[in-house]
């Protein structure tokens, strides 16, 4: 795409900035998409609200950084066609988000990994020199402090709980430990922008990020994986096999009826 | 107490709550009431609540598909809106002196049901506008009078739960409006649904009068306000106007307006589909209470986790304390 | 699952809105533990910002009275909130509801 900027030249800063809303943009979309399948099927109604009112909560942010990124390419995208007109390799989502649901102890520990780097990322984001940014942390920041705490609380339940569930918790925290790394690398995007003051360097978040993880895991009696591999190109578009289906699901029906509107 | 002091203690007992009745109060928890009002109540009020926690099934199908972000957004809301009111009903019913947890088991063990309604399939985006249009449409006319039941908390229950309905009918409303004014396709999408579940939502209000042997007690003892049929009129007269708005038509060929009493007169409904799908016969029966138990019993080592957390964690304090 | 196996307890929530005086009785929930029960208080009762401050108290904590002695219905023994199950045993026939 061709960003440009107010003076109508094409600017390589709008052009970063882009990028940079719509891949914070997807990481809520699809993990608010993978959260959004758990209605009617929590393990008990307090629950199916509490995860419907986080994937509520990432929606609203997906919706409020696609729309940004719309108005930033100056193509007439919204955030609809965003959504749901572009392809596999046009998402810019880590992997972590995309993961299948699993048990809720695999939900409960994709949530912790995510909404603790979210924290990180949104409490930096707030002093972001460019103003829709900083809106979005702002109110994001006691999002993601909520749900951190959410899944914060149930790590320690279900790792501290049964044995089945400390079995089920560790197993969560053992698959999922090797799409954490990916939200700490930085590229030519992030690092260009942070220099602006515009955005935080994700590198700069890991270390705070393994503290909390570090503390919540050690209280629920848990222990932190060493993985040897680790999974990562979401950002270059390159998804795992499971995104297909996911966007296949999300898309089809918008996509059926090109043109028409809802 | 001799027996001829508690036959005199249980008659004053009924006369003073008879005279509540009558004076149009509220019961409350604490209250002494007959055994029969009290059992009436808690079959009334779960399987109210079991329709909540039910009908998040048939419109929750279409969360992952919706086809904008702010139709997901909206339809999310709506189906947690369910869910609270399954919550606001089961409180209720408890005070009665039942555990959720028992109510569940009925639940799940079919001796207890839900509304029949949502043993129907959403097979088309255009069934979500439909089922938030006439069968919340149809809820809100049964609902807005319970609002003066005589139980207290099932009153208060359900004048939190009104507050919260009319924005999901609204919502039915506007996504058919939307899709009658859309691509021809979408049109026909609208139509379709509609066709499919006028019907279905005429029967919520229940069998005919004549039909329903219960109706007069729970009148008697101001659980029910309007019989059955009065309510079906009520919905009837509210909804053929909308459906002129809508620019959709009602699958009834009988349906016409009786200009002297100003009541839509319609046809026949099948109360053989009815008593068939209240049965267990209907589309979805079957699904909607293997979904439901799964999810249960795939949610028993959560709940078994989250009791064992709170002994340990009471038990370390009560330790702390002691050291 | 039936109560009092791994029947989570109930607790009562009290909810003082943003304008609100007093807090005021919402309604009840299962919770685990006092966490687990705000937590669930504000998803369940605040969906629509209502509330700011929340209260939630065990309900077996309570204890009611009735203020009217000479009440036909005043029960001397019955000072817990509502007849629920934890508080005295439901015959079997009355399961079947």
């Amino acid at each position: 795409m061709t960003a440009r900027n107010s003076a109508g030249d094409t600017d390589p800063m709008a052009g970063a900035l882009f990028t940079y809303a719509l891949r914070h943009g997807d990481d809520a979309l699809i993990l608010a998409q993978r959260l959004s399948e758990w209605a009617s099927r929590a393990p008990e109604i307090e629950e199916d609200i509490a995860l419907t009112n986080i994937a509520l909560d990432l929606l609203g942010q997906a919706r409020a950084l696609l729309d940004y990124a719309g108005t930033l390419e100056g193509a007439g995208r919204d955030e609809d066609d965003l959504a749901y007109l572009r392809t596999e390799r046009e998402f810019t989502n880590v992997h972590l988000v995309e993961q299948e649901n699993g048990d809720f102890a695999h939900t409960i520990a994709r949530q912790l990994f995510f909404s603790t780097y979210q924290l990180a990322l949104y409490e930096e984001l707030i002093s972001s020199s460019d103003e829709l940014l900083a809106g979005v942390a702002a109110k994001g920041v006691k999002e993601a402090a909520y749900h951190t705490d959410h899944a914060t609380q149930w790590t320690i339940r279900l790792g501290d709980g049964t044995d089945e569930s400390h079995r089920r918790m560790q197993a969560a925290v053992e698959r999922l430990w090797p799409f954490t790394a990916e939200l700490f690398e930085a590229d030519d995007v992030d690092r260009a922008l942070a220099e602006k003051g515009v955005a935080v360097d994700p590198s700069t978040l890991k270390l705070r990020w393994a503290l909390s993880i570090a503390e919540v895991l050690s209280s629920a009696t848990l222990t932190a994986p060493h993985s040897t591999w680790t999974s990562h190109g979401g950002r270059r578009g390159v998804h795992t096999e499971g995104f297909g289906y996911l966007l296949a699901e999300m898309q089809y029906l918008h996509r059926s009826y090109p043109d028409a509107k809802w | 107490m001799s027996d001829d002091a508690a036959a005199a203690r249980e008659a004053r007992l009924q006369e003073a709550f008879d005279a509540l009745i009558d004076a149009d109060e509220r019961v409350e928890p604490r209250d002494w009431m007959p055994d029969a009002y009290r059992k009436t109540l808690i079959r009334q009020i779960a399987q109210h609540a079991h329709s909540e926690i039910i009908g998040m099934q048939p419109e929750g199908n279409w969360i992952t598909r919706a086809p904008s972000l702010k139709r997901k957004a909206i339809l999310m809301a709506k189906v947690q809106d369910e869910a609270g009111h399954g919550l606001y009903l089961y409180g209720a019913a408890e005070t009665l002196g039942v555990d959720r947890d028992d109510l569940l088991d009925l639940l799940h063990t079919g001796k207890q049901k839900y509304s029949s309604i949502f043993n129907y399939p959403t097979i088309t985006w255009a069934d979500v506008g439909a089922i938030g249009w006439l069968v919340d449409g149809a809820a809100i006319t049964n609902q807005v009078p319970l609002c003066r039941c005589s139980y207290g908390p099932y009153a208060r229950a359900m004048i939190r739960i009104c507050k919260e309905e009319s924005f999901h009918q609204r919502q039915g409303f506007d996504i058919l409006l939307t899709l009658s004014n859309g691509t021809p396709q979408q049109r026909a999408m609208a139509q379709d649904a509609v066709n499919r579940w006028w019907w279905p939502s005429l029967m919520m209000f229940g069998p005919p009068d004549a039909d329903s042997p219960n109706s007069a007690q729970s009148m008697a003892w101001g659980i029910k306000r309007f019989s059955n049929d009065e309510l079906r009129q009520k919905f009837v007269d509210m909804t053929v106007p909308q459906a002129a708005v809508l620019g959709l038509t009602l699958p009834d060929p009988d349906l016409r307006l009786d200009q002297e009493s100003g009541h839509y007169r319609f046809g026949e409904i099948d109360w053989a589909e009815f008593y068939e799908v209240v049965k267990g016969n209907g589309p979805c029966n079957e699904q909607r209470i293997r979904h439901r138990v799964r999810a249960h019993e795939d949610g028993a080592w959560v709940r078994a986790a989250a009791a064992a957390y709170a002994v340990k964690r009471a038990e370390r304090r009560a330790a702390e304390e002691v050291a | 699952m039936s109560a009092g196996e791994a029947g989570l307890p109930l607790w009562e929530v009290f909810v003082r809105g943003r304008r609100g005086l007093a807090h005021v009785h919402a309604g009840s929930l299962h919770a685990s533990d006092a966490q687990m029960a705000l937590r669930n208080a504000r998803d369940v009762y605040t969906r629509r910002g209502e509330g700011v401050s929340i209260w939630v108290v065990p309900s077996a904590q309570i204890t009611a009275s009735t203020p009217d002695e000479k009440d036909p219905f005043f029960d001397p023994s019955a000072d817990k909130v509502y007849r629920h199950p934890t508080f005295y045993n439901l015959p079997e026939e009355v399961r079947q509801m």
